[in-house]
């Protein structure tokens, strides 16, 4: 049994989320810059700014957007980890408390309804898997809402199958149009319950914008859906052009014999995630 | 790019065609959703504003906090079309313009076309080239919204690009 002291979980979710909120990840940037050479116009303007963006973020220390988001902290825990100190999700706010702090980032969480801030920008958005092995891996991704607003999940019919995706995910990125400031990233979540298909959708974004699905069916689904996302010509902030998404992400785990869940979570062109393992 | 100072008079706004790539000078405030309800609570008890609304052009966007050496922390512009329901009826009080991110709705544009108003987009995801066009903020109403507050911008050649013109054609496809 291997122990880990929570509170240096704690303190790797300050150090992953100090980095993740002032840099784009190596792979948002590469596409960003060829989906560029491939703009003109307003869209190309807009493609330049934020990779200028990116450049004076890094020059004078400040995050690339204020939108420092929800602090989405995903772990995947060996099982034969024994966790000792104090409880996990405390050790985990309290290292997003002190990175908001330290990094001067916006503090967006607040009560639904009152809407009166928490101040610190907790409590974290925690997800732990339980996985074999005695390895701890965080993830940290910074979300932004302007995008998950757009977000969407359908409890498709199986009889919709296939085709009754593709058209899901490419409708759900239509609706969304200018507004989750695209090029989007798509991550899907298919199969599953309600609840963990919006999971497997925010996992999925956790994935390299590059990379596709293990599964040839679900890659398929993957490159159809881009295709016609593409095609759309929403283009950057909507100006426009013949990228729209950068990506589509998607991932899938058995469901019911009724059902075909199907959830999209919409990720902005500032994609920051970094992970470390402990 | 044009370089446009603001206020913009009657002519320069209808000389602005939608996707017309500019640079912003001159005073902007900042709200959000939460700022706007509280304008719309102040307009509907009939008492005065924390700021002018003649003339005056509203930035969507809630600042991160302020770096030492710095006027505002990373501060790009925020989704336009939640302030959808509150946009018109700014317009119709006076107000010049607004600068935000993405479409707004069919309402807004008509606000626009009958005050000659502009709605600019500047770029999402840019924050720290924004701050760096902020020469100075001051914190004008509401601190207790903490980063919703609203804040009076000094901008310098802040890019932006007409989203939706005084004669109602817009940069986005419908």
């Amino acid at each position: 049994m291997k122990i880990v002291e929570t509170s240096t979980i704690g303190e790797a979710v300050r150090r992953l989320a100090l980095k993740a909120c002032s840099r784009l990840t190596c792979d948002c940037r590469e596409a960003l810059a060829a989906a560029r050479k491939q703009e003109d116009g307003a869209a190309r303007f807009a493609l330049d700014t934020v990779l200028e963006n990116e450049a004076i973020a890094q020059r004078i220390g400040m995050p690339v957007c204020q939108d420092t988001g929800m602090a989405c902290v995903l772990i995947e825990l060996g099982q034969e980890v024994s966790l000792s100190g104090m409880p996990l999700s405390d050790a985990v706010n309290e290292g997003v408390r002190r990175a908001y702090e330290e990094g001067n980032f916006r503090k967006s969480i607040c009560d639904p309804l009152t809407r009166v801030n928490t101040g610190d920008n907790t409590p974290a958005y925690l997800h732990v898997e339980l996985v074999a092995g005695d390895g701890v891996k965080i993830t940290f991704l910074p979300k932004g809402f302007g995008s998950e607003n757009m977000s969407r999940i359908g409890m498709l019919t199986p009889a919709e199958g296939r085709q009754g995706i593709v058209d899901f995910i490419v409708e759900a990125v239509q609706k969304a149009g200018s507004r989750p400031c695209p090029p989007v990233v798509v991550g899907v979540g298919i199969g599953g319950s309600f609840d963990s298909c919006a999971y497997l959708a925010k996992r999925a974004l956790t994935r390299p914008i590059e990379s596709h699905n293990g599964r040839e069916d679900v890659a398929s689904i993957e490159r159809e859906a881009l295709e016609k996302i593409n095609a759309l010509g929403i283009g950057a902030q909507g100006f426009g052009g013949k990228i729209s998404a950068l990506s589509v992400l998607a991932e899938v785990a058995p469901t019911h014999i009724a059902g075909l869940p199907v959830a999209v979570n919409i990720q902005c062109h500032c994609v920051r995630c970094e992970r470390e393992t402990l | 790019m044009r370089k446009l100072f603001l206020p913009l008079t009657k002519e320069e706004k209808l000389s602005l065609r939608a996707g017309d790539c500019v640079l912003l000078s001159g005073t902007v405030y900042t709200a959000r959703d939460c700022a706007h309800r509280r304008i719309f609570e102040l307009l509907d008890a009939d008492m005065p504003l924390p700021f002018s609304l003649k003339d005056a052009y509203i930035y969507y966007a809630g600042p991160c906090p302020a770096p030492e050496g710095f006027a505002t922390g990373s501060c790009g512009p925020t989704t336009s079309a939640r302030m959808n329901v509150f946009a018109p009826r700014l317009l119709d009080l006076g107000l010049g313009g607004m600068i935000g991110k993405g479409e707004m709705s069919g309402e807004v544009v008509a606000a626009l076309v009958r005050n000659h108003a502009v709605y600019f987009a500047a770029v999402g995801g840019a924050g720290a080239l924004y701050a760096n066009a902020v020469k100075k903020s001051t914190l004008v109403a509401f601190p207790e919204l903490l980063s919703e507050a609203v804040y009076r911008f000094e901008v310098e050649d802040f890019p932006a690009v007409v989203a939706a013109d005084c004669r109602g054609e817009t940069i986005y496809k419908r």
